[in-house]
């Protein structure tokens, strides 16, 4: 690379933007469908029913406590197509640079994705990128889309959770707001909470190999576990109540939560699952969680049951009950 | 107004500032309304300062005070005598 | 220490407490709330659905958010659309409407409106951006005033020269007197805030009890503080008393915070406040002084405001003096959610309608 940022001719065609491709992606994404530079990337995939997603990341900053924007796409993608019960297998990566973006930090973030790739199994087989011009875009945008196959049996929807289905959640609550959060100018606060940014399709496949009957998968991701909680009511028609004494939360995001007015239960998290599970294979859920990658802090949270539709409550630590409200807009810091 | 939690100074700065601990979370408060505080003290913050000093021998015995509800059943006027003011 | 501070949230001594209420509930109380952190926790912690059938908790104006005039938001806008100008506020006030717009609404317009959690972050980034004119919203009652002082002292320390605060707070006990002389709110007696307390004391409140007879009581934020503080009062009011009794002895001093009020004084006066929905009450609001005149907004900029217009059918100002709980409210779930909220009771975090709404089953078909 003759630049030692992205500029303008990097993506208008020419020979800038093939050096770009091969100085920077190729070197990363060493993978043989993607090396064939054309077009479309052609792929065997095996018979069955196809999981497809996409999502497009914009988070700032791009680097943060424990990941950047580049782990969180490959990461948020692979989740998403778990979530369908389907083994995640090709994925696809479209950029957008802003001018003036450090080549440096751009080969940051792709070795980011190449290693949770390699981590999850999946490849990156196509790819895609555009430069826009200064004050536009935000360093880096990125959107992927995801491809499986669902696995054989398997039949997964947020509209099939049941009174008496147990919910469990994979992990502790909270750690990728506040850490992303702590870096914020004039919220700034020291912790060691760092994002729980990660891919979790061996977690699932783990959870459904014990747990067959599984109901759903969903991550918490924006609007924390509420939001993923009153859809998956609002899907169902029925109401889950979660018991606040067994949701897992470290202390350093209870403390910042507490220090800053915030609702853990609103709090975006990137690396963990929640899956409603027919009771009597509640257990061996847990286990099979507790026993794969990202599992470790698994716990049973809460329950199903008929009604009123689509209404989550929280048993308080404390002994009385109230709702589990989702978010509205962005959660403020608040001192009152 | 009133969001102000526990947290405990564990690092004097200059101009009144210092580090305290909420919960292994670290913050940079003001400490220009509580000049008594120091390395150890309790504090209660609000916006960036510390607003009281927590006695922790005081929040003790308020704690062993309530305790004592509940053994004290009827004999409810046993807190009142010793933690309410009496207005005029 | 921390599991002492952790032990206020015991469920066994919460049970107790809620039975001694039973107890001593002996009629139907009206019991009110000043603060919105006390609503918030009330709602947060479900007590309000362990309360027995005689207790009613209201929230009163306790939210300074919500009692911020419409003209007082409309001037920071106001403010913010100025040239260079960043506005600088805690995160409670961004989403508050005033007449015409808010400081979300304003900020995803392009204007430079920033979150700080501490007004001396505010400071610190006049400090950073010497060609900014960095304007902080200084709203809050007595537990925020003495910060904001603090931060106009530092700022004159440093010969800061862009920055100023539009101080449109306010006092609580005064209001607590106006509440008490409506002749339309029925209050029997008063959960006191906390840490309002911690910086005022409890003297300032005596004359509740002294001149009209309504107790009241300085009360946490813990579950087992909220119980205790309604205990309190539900005795006082079965056995005929009116005092004011501190229950919150590990978070305020028989005499306050001496030092906070010293700097308060130093560096404000008392001037009338508007306050959303009841109208000005005199002497509870804060000028900045002479002395610090620098420092002051609306001295330092020159901006005319539009004409503040109140939102038709918004109930807000009877749901804070406690005449209407906020389920009584006409557009209460039906037009006024915190989706879309049209008061601010509802878009507030702290505000009683938010809290009913997303903590209680009211107002949900």
């Amino acid at each position: 690379m003759h630049s030692d940022r992205v500029l303008l001719a990097h993506g208008s065609g020419g020979t800038m933007m093939r050096e770009l491709i091969e100085d920077v992606f190729i070197a990363r994404f060493n993978d043989e469908a993607l090396l064939r530079m054309d077009d479309a990337a052609s792929l065997e995939i095996p018979a069955g029913r196809i999981a497809l997603t996409t999502d497009t990341y914009v988070v700032t900053p791009r680097f943060f406590p424990g990941g950047d924007i580049g782990r969180l796409a490959v990461a948020g993608t692979v989740n998403d197509v778990a979530t369908a019960g389907a083994t995640p297998m090709f994925l696809t990566v479209g950029f957008v640079l802003e001018e003036g973006l450090m080549i440096e930090e751009l080969r940051r973030i792709l070795d980011s994705m190449v290693s949770v790739a390699a981590e999850a199994g999946v490849r990156i087989v196509t790819g895609d990128t555009k430069v826009v011009e200064r004050g536009h875009g935000d360093g880096i945008y990125i959107n992927t889309a995801g491809v499986g196959v669902v696995r054989e049996g398997v039949d997964l929807s947020s509209r099939y959770c049941k009174p008496g289905d147990v919910v469990l959640l994979s992990g502790t609550l909270g750690d990728h707001g506040i850490a992303v959060m702590s870096t914020r100018e004039g919220l700034s606060f020291g912790t060691d909470i760092v994002s729980d940014a990660a891919p979790l399709n061996h977690l699932v496949a783990a959870t459904l190999d014990a747990a067959p009957n599984t109901r759903c998968f969903r991550d918490p991701t924006r609007g924390g576990l509420a939001s993923c909680l009153n859809e998956l009511a609002g899907a169902s028609g029925v109401s889950i109540t979660v018991d606040e004494e067994s949701v897992p939360v470290r202390e350093q995001v209870r403390g910042a939560c507490e220090m800053l007015g915030y609702d853990v239960y609103q709090v975006a998290n990137e690396g963990k699952m929640v899956a409603v599970v027919p009771a009597d294979q509640a257990d061996a859920a847990l286990a099979a969680m507790k026993a794969a990658p990202y599992g470790a802090d698994a716990a049973i949270i809460g329950s199903v049951a008929e009604g009123p539709a689509g209404r989550v409550y929280v048993k308080t630590s404390f002994g009385a009950r109230r709702i589990m409200d989702m978010l509205v807009g962005e959660q403020l810091p608040r001192i009152c | 107004m009133c969001l102000a939690i526990p947290a405990q100074v564990i690092l004097m700065n200059e101009n009144q500032m210092a580090e305290v601990d909420i919960h292994g979370v670290t913050r940079t408060v003001s400490l220009s309304m509580t000049p008594e505080a120091e390395v150890g003290s309790w504090v209660l913050i609000h916006a960036g300062f510390a607003i009281q000093v927590v006695d922790e021998e005081f929040a003790a015995e308020s704690w062993e005070l309530i305790e004592q509800i509940e053994w004290d059943d009827g004999d409810v006027a046993s807190l009142g005598a010793d933690t309410a003011e009496v207005g005029v | 220490m921390a599991d002492l501070l952790s032990a206020w949230r015991d469920p066994e001594l919460a049970k107790h407490l809620v039975e001694l209420i039973d107890q001593a509930a002996d009629r139907p109380m009206k019991l009110m709330e000043v603060c919105g952190t006390h609503t918030v926790a009330i709602a947060r912690f479900g007590l309000r659905g362990l309360m027995p059938d005689n207790v009613t908790l209201l929230s009163g104006p306790g939210c300074p958010v919500c009692v911020t005039a419409n003209r007082d938001i409309d001037y920071a806008i106001e403010l913010g659309r100025l040239p260079n100008v960043a506005i600088t506020t805690f995160g409670d006030m961004m989403k508050v409407p005033g007449s015409y717009s808010s400081l979300s609404r304003e900020k995803a317009d392009g204007r430079d409106i920033r979150i700080v959690y501490s007004p001396l972050d505010a400071v610190k980034m006049a400090a950073a951006e010497p060609d900014k004119q960095v304007v902080f919203l200084g709203v809050g009652f007595e537990t925020t005033i003495p910060t904001i002082a603090v931060t106009i002292k530092e700022a004159k320390k440093q010969g800061l020269t862009n920055f100023s605060v539009l101080s449109v707070h306010k006092t609580v006990p005064k209001a607590l007197e106006a509440l008490v002389n409506d002749p339309e709110v029925q209050i029997d007696g008063f959960i006191l805030p906390g840490h309002v307390s911690t910086i005022i004391g409890p003297e300032p409140y005596r004359f509740l009890a002294s001149q009209y007879h309504v107790p009241g009581v300085v009360t946490g934020f813990e579950p087992i503080d909220v119980l205790q503080g309604v205990w309190m009062l539900a005795r006082q009011i079965k056995e005929g008393r009116a005092e004011v009794e501190v229950a919150y002895k590990r978070g305020v001093n028989s005499d306050g915070n001496p030092t906070a009020r010293a700097l308060i004084e130093e560096v404000f006066e008392p001037c009338d406040s508007d306050w959303r929905g009841i109208g000005i009450i005199p002497g509870t609001g804060l000028a900045i002084r002479e002395a610090f005149s620098d420092f002051d907004a609306a001295k330092r900029f020159d901006v005319t405001p539009p004409e503040p217009k109140e939102i038709p059918g918004c109930q807000c100002g009877d749901v804070l003096r406690g005449v209407l709980l906020p389920f009584q409210c006409r557009l209460f779930g039906k037009g006024c959610t915190p989706e879309h909220p049209i008061g601010p009771c509802m878009v507030s975090s702290e505000g009683s309608c938010a809290a009913y709404y997303r903590y209680t089953d009211y107002g949900r078909s």
